[in-house]
């Protein structure tokens, strides 16, 4: 029982790199996503809104799937500079992970944006605060402030979802409990202490969120 | 296209044959949600701190681990338990359960997790008097839940589990782990078959969009033809 933690412990390790490594790009989609969302062009609008229809309609297996196995097959991406970070899964995992959780984001954004005050657009105009001074000190920082919560529940959705990676090969948490459970045939003791682990990490970025909204919330 | 023809030749039909199995699971995962969710949801309500526990135990679990991991947790362990329970009713041969079942109640499990928080919501949502007219007329505790508290509680939470439902559809892609011929499964099989994987998963990205679109359509005219007289 002891001796599965050591493996089980590094596989946490993967699981949490890949989590902030997908969030953190995630978040840069997203926020050029929903800046593009609320663009009044109705082809950028359109264009944004396919991106994220597609990315939320479609099972992130797909995704991945798509990334690692299909990408693989356009001969004109295997001869460029990309296929060194193609050819990896870990690279792979992380752009299909980047790509869902910035179509959620992009979501979350958006609503946060059009739930702004419109009085607080109008103060900032009518004291003569350009535009752009508009949307990056009052507009951007309150749908940040207001996303909190929602965006709290978008890591622990993405940190279940980097339980995927292992089926691309990578020893990540689950990887590394499947890896235990073929080796001693225990699945109870594999799994649900890796399901064990996968709580905590839940229960921390749960109250690291709560820690972030409390000091930070923003109410209308 | 060739490849998306009926017959022998192409992948077409398999690929339908496929898309019905996914939503045979999800249907199935659905309903078995919804027992969930009608055990747990007076669980989590309740005044009664240990049964408040399990409900709260219940929902916070499965909202927190991976969905991949109640299903190998269910696809392995299942099979050992069952075999474990056969023993000791003296059979002692392999036992392999059925993959349709068991993925149905692993995604029927944390499907109903959400749903229990969907239908706590609309539980708490309806308006007090509601209970305390019931309780005024006299009528009985479980009468009052079927015939006063359950239809208003499904009408308000038809925009909800939608959201469910939807998440319900995406998560059953994770059953071709364990050889459910679904539309993941059989997109693996053509583009193992084929070579080519790009065309075969973005078929199947398209047949998982037009799923999550028409049940969009559907649920949208439930929710009007529901919400009349509101």
């Amino acid at each position: 029982m002891i001796s599965i933690f050591p493996s089980l412990f590094s596989g946490a390790v993967i699981t949490l790199q890949l989590l902030v490594s997908s969030m953190f790009f995630g978040l840069i989609i997203g926020l050029i996503f929903a800046i593009l969302r609320i663009n009044k062009n109705p082809i950028i609008h359109k264009f944004a809104y396919g991106y994220s229809y597609f990315f939320r309609g479609t099972p992130l297996l797909v995704q991945l799937y798509l990334i690692y196995y299909g990408l693989a097959n356009i001969e004109f991406l295997r001869n460029s500079f990309f296929w060194v970070i193609i050819k990896e899964p870990y690279w792979c995992a992380i752009i299909a992970f980047s790509l869902n959780t910035g179509a959620y984001t992009s979501e979350i954004l958006r609503s946060a944006f059009q739930t702004i005050k419109k009085g607080y657009i109008e103060a900032a105009q009518s004291l003569g605060v350009t535009k752009k001074i508009t949307f990056y000190r009052i507009q951007l920082p309150i749908a940040i402030k207001q996303s909190l919560p929602a965006y709290g529940n978008e890591i622990i959705l993405m940190l279940k979802g980097t339980s995927l990676a292992s089926v691309i090969t990578i020893m990540d948490l689950m990887g590394e409990a499947r890896k235990v459970n073929v080796l001693t045939f225990k699945p109870f003791e594999a799994f649900i202490t890796a399901g064990i682990i996968y709580l905590f990490i839940t229960f921390i970025i749960h109250n690291i969120i709560k820690y972030l909204e409390k000091k930070y919330g923003f109410q209308t | 296209m060739e490849l998306l023809s009926f017959g022998d030749t192409g992948w077409g039909d398999e690929l339908f044959f496929a898309t019905l199995m996914t939503i045979a699971v999800s249907i199935a995962a659905m309903a078995i949600g919804f027992m969930f969710a009608l055990i747990f949801t007076p669980l989590k309500l309740s005044k009664n701190k240990t049964l408040n526990v399990i409900g709260n135990c219940y929902t916070t679990i499965i909202r927190g681990v991976p969905e991949l991991l109640v299903i190998y947790l269910l696809f392995f362990g299942g099979t050992g338990a069952a075999m474990y329970v056969a023993s000791i009713f003296g059979y002692d041969g392999y036992i392999e359960i059925n993959a349709f079942i068991t993925g149905a109640l692993a995604i029927g499990i944390i499907s109903g997790a959400y749903s229990t928080e969907v239908f706590r919501g609309a539980i708490l949502s309806i308006d007090k008097g509601q209970f305390e007219a019931s309780k005024v007329l006299g009528i009985k505790k479980y009468i009052q839940f079927y015939k006063i508290i359950l239809p208003q509680m499904l009408r308000l939470s038809i925009p909800n589990l939608s959201n469910v439902w939807q998440i319900t559809l995406k998560d059953t892609s994770l059953i071709s782990v364990t050889g459910l011929v679904e539309i993941m499964r059989q997109s693996y099989i053509a583009a193992g078959s084929t070579r080519d994987p790009l065309f075969f998963y973005s078929v199947a990205a398209v047949l998982y969009l037009m799923l999550t679109f028409l049940s969009m359509k559907l649920i949208n005219k439930l929710e009007t033809k529901y919400s009349k007289g509101y």
